[in-house]
């Protein structure tokens, strides 16, 4: 489904990623780890499009096409979806209204006919009840004064109403207590299927305990360097990141 | 006792580093049409031969005619405004037209033109009555006339008078007589003194007591002819416990000469009664060069003369080249309330000067300004508003809050609260914001699939959501489509 390779980007002139490569099929979580600064955000940033990320080399190819030449809009309406690490407020903008308009943008460009009101709130009270969201937090404006773990957690329902293939979760499970964390890690779970892939970016193994990956990366210094099972964040959790470096990097690179 | 104090503070901005948005906000002005129809009216030319001329055809009673010749002669010793922030090519009085009307008048609804029925039904303002706006009644000024109003009879089965000022001067001259003039004076400022010399129509409503008036009373003005001015004088009278909520709407043709409209609003609230006044304001705004476009001098006042007694202005302005207008409230009766909700969107070279004056005399009267600000282009949009608690205003209050939205790098928003406080038990506050439409929000928007204009729309929807709440609900979408497009080819 994601294809990536060798790919360069540069971030206000610094190159951030330096030839990373991965390879992630319909129905695989692949989780990416790695020490602060190694661009994890980045990679999130570059693969939904984001101003100001300049890819220098290499390619991104999802689903056959050619991603990097797509606005950020186009690849959501292709179901590239990314949950930000700091979601954004929208003052004024009522939390339900956005994500209709999301999901009409998305079938209006996909060719798709639009839901209407009632179409909406019947998938919206189905979504609510898988994610065990209350509906509350539909009356009031996008992110607005909503705590640390409702942010994270209205991004993942966002997901669930706008059902990507592709979903990037940069640092989902960060500020999160355990109890959040777990809401959090049900709402994943419950959009596993075989069609969808997850790209989990996370600093802790934490996350890991509750949605199980298929596939672990490290990615240090712009580069995935080593890959392997879930065995390998259970490594990284008892070593820390030190010692990363001399490793050999995985797959094709720079 | 306290001494007078005076606030004043000035935020001039320029930002928003996203050229993407800042490129190009695009205009396209639906209402720019001409109607081709016939027209009858004055040359050119101020003087009091003019004067006495536009009395003259509406068939006026002396004593109009004395009232206007007298706000004529204090015009001509007075100086022009030049306090507000806005820069404007002096107005040549004498290259103006101060009457156009179509020549066919008609007589009731099923007279009037059809030329001018289409250009209403185009502007989306039906005015036969079979089509009309479910539960709304229209008068519709064309120019320097009223052209009709719709649902006459079933208003005046309710006791509730809604004509044309010139109509009400002839009909029901003592009432005019005893409040024209009596919230706005014939001197009060320049532009009213020469809307009191000259104005032509505009509309009339009275609400006896106790009448809640059974639907929404609206005008649409239209300027049409070509170097006119249009000075329209509306008053409205709400007697004791009456009800009224009533809608203004503004149009006007793309030409490349500025054009001035000059109007003066008069609003009367009796003892316990409500009125509720919104305006959504399109005048045509000059094209993305500055040229051409409505010089928009309006005073608006309202007077809560009697105790208990609300006035609630609202207001969405998008249109004119210059917008300078500050709908006030004098709180006279103890308890009344006044409200001021305002969105003021400027883009290209519009500039806008516009704000509130709540003048606090009664005890416990209480008034509430909510100011909106959205600046692009290379426009400017001010807010100056005047609060102002008097001698006898015990235990009044006031909540002012002002935020400004800028869109480019070019555009400039500026506040300019003033505020005199002479007693000491009021309590008047102040809250103030500018902001801009930032990048990780238009960024958050696009990721979720949503094009770049519709965010921008959605953004600036958000931002004006208190306003919007307080217009009745059918124009309430109005405002709110204006605004789409306005901020259309946002981004580019």
């Amino acid at each position: 489904m994601l294809k990536i390779e060798n790919l360069h980007a540069r971030v206000e002139g610094k190159e951030i990623l330096k030839g990373l490569s991965l390879e992630v099929n319909a129905g695989e979580v692949h989780a990416i780890m790695g020490p602060n600064g190694a661009g994890k955000s980045t990679l999130g940033n570059v693969l939904s499009g984001r101003d100001g990320y300049e890819v220098t080399a290499g390619t991104v190819s999802y689903n056959g096409i050619d991603l990097l030449t797509m606005v950020p809009e186009a690849r959501a309406a292709a179901g590239v979806f990314l949950a930000f690490q700091y979601p954004v407020e929208i003052p004024g903008v009522n939390n339900t209204y956005f994500l209709r308009a999301a999901l009409n943008a998305q079938r209006k460009a996909r060719g798709e006919k639009e839901l209407d009101s009632m179409q909406f709130l019947k998938l919206v009270r189905e979504k609510l009840k898988v994610m065990q969201i209350s509906d509350e937090l539909l009356h009031r404006a996008v992110n607005e004064g909503f705590s640390g773990g409702e942010k994270k957690r209205n991004e993942i329902f966002q997901m669930a109403v706008l059902e990507p293939q592709l979903a990037i979760l940069d640092e989902t499970d960060s500020g999160l207590d355990i109890d959040a964390l777990k809401h959090v890690a049900d709402g994943v779970n419950a959009l596993r299927s075989p069609d969808r892939a997850f790209l989990m970016i996370t600093h802790y193994q934490r996350l890991l305990d509750y949605v199980v990956p298929d596939v672990v990366h490290v990615l240090a210094g712009g580069r995935i360097v080593e890959t392997g099972d879930k065995s390998l964040a259970l490594e990284l959790e008892a070593h820390g990141y030190a010692g990363i470096a001399e490793r050999q990097p995985a797959g094709a690179s720079a | 006792m306290k001494d007078a104090m005076t606030i004043e503070s000035s935020t001039a901005t320029t930002l928003r580093d996203n050229v993407d948005v800042a490129e190009a906000l695009g205009r396209s002005y639906a209402a720019g049409f001409v109607t081709d129809i016939e027209m009858t009216g004055l040359p050119p030319g101020l003087d009091e031969g003019t004067v006495r001329a536009i009395s003259a055809v509406k068939r006026e009673p002396e004593w109009m005619t004395e009232w206007r010749l007298e706000a004529f002669r204090h015009w001509q010793t007075m100086p022009k405004p030049d306090w507000a922030k806005l820069n404007i090519d002096p107005i040549d009085y004498q290259a103006i037209s101060y009457y156009a009307a179509p020549k066919k008048q008609p007589k009731s609804l099923d007279d009037v033109d059809p030329a001018l029925l289409e250009t209403y039904e185009k502007l989306g303002i039906p005015l036969h009555e079979r089509a009309a706006l479910a539960g709304v009644a229209v008068d519709a000024v064309f120019d320097s006339v009223s052209v009709g109003t719709t649902f006459r009879k079933q208003l005046a089965d309710a006791g509730v008078l809604f004509c044309s000022m010139s109509e009400a001067i002839r009909e029901y001259p003592e009432i005019v007589r005893k409040y024209l003039g009596s919230v706005v004076p014939t001197g009060d400022n320049f532009f009213a003194a020469l809307n009191s010399a000259v104005f032509s129509d505009g509309s009339f409503v009275f609400i006896p007591k106790g009448v809640r008036c059974p639907m929404e009373l609206s005008t649409y003005f239209r300027i049409n002819a070509q170097n006119t001015g249009q000075f329209e004088r509306t008053l409205i009278i709400a007697e004791e416990g009456s009800h009224v909520s009533y809608l203004e709407g503004c149009t006007a043709p793309k030409r490349d000469e500025n054009q001035l409209h000059a109007a003066v609003v008069e609003l009367v609230a009796l003892e316990g009664a409500k009125i509720k006044y919104s305006t959504v304001q399109n005048w045509y705004p000059g094209d993305e060069n500055g040229v051409g476009g409505i010089y928009n001098f309006v005073t608006k006042r309202g007077d809560c003369r009697g105790d208990d007694s609300k006035i609630c202005w609202t207001q969405v302005e998008t249109g004119s080249a210059i917008t300078w207008k500050y709908p006030s409230v004098i709180l006279r009766g103890d308890r009344s309330v006044g409200e001021f909700y305002s969105v003021a969107l400027t883009h290209h070279f519009q500039q806008a000067d516009t704000g509130t004056k709540m003048i606090h005399l009664g005890k416990h009267t209480k008034s509430k300004i909510v100011s909106k600000g959205i600046s692009a282009g290379k426009s400017s949009n001010s807010y100056r508003g005047l609060v102002k608690m008097e001698k006898g205003a015990e235990g009044a209050r006031n909540y002012t809050q002002c935020d400004s939205l800028l869109i480019g790098k070019q555009c400039g928003a500026h506040t300019f609260p003033y505020m005199e406080v002479k007693n000491p038990t009021a309590i008047v506050e102040h809250e103030a914001t500018t902001s801009k439409i930032s990048d990780d929000q238009m960024f958050y928007c696009r990721a979720r699939g949503i094009p770049e204009e519709d965010a921008v729309s959605m953004i600036v929807d958000g931002f004006c959501k208190q306003v919007f709440r307080e217009l009745p609900m059918e124009f309430a979408v109005e405002a709110k489509k204006l605004l789409e497009v306005s901020l259309e080819g946002a981004v580019g």
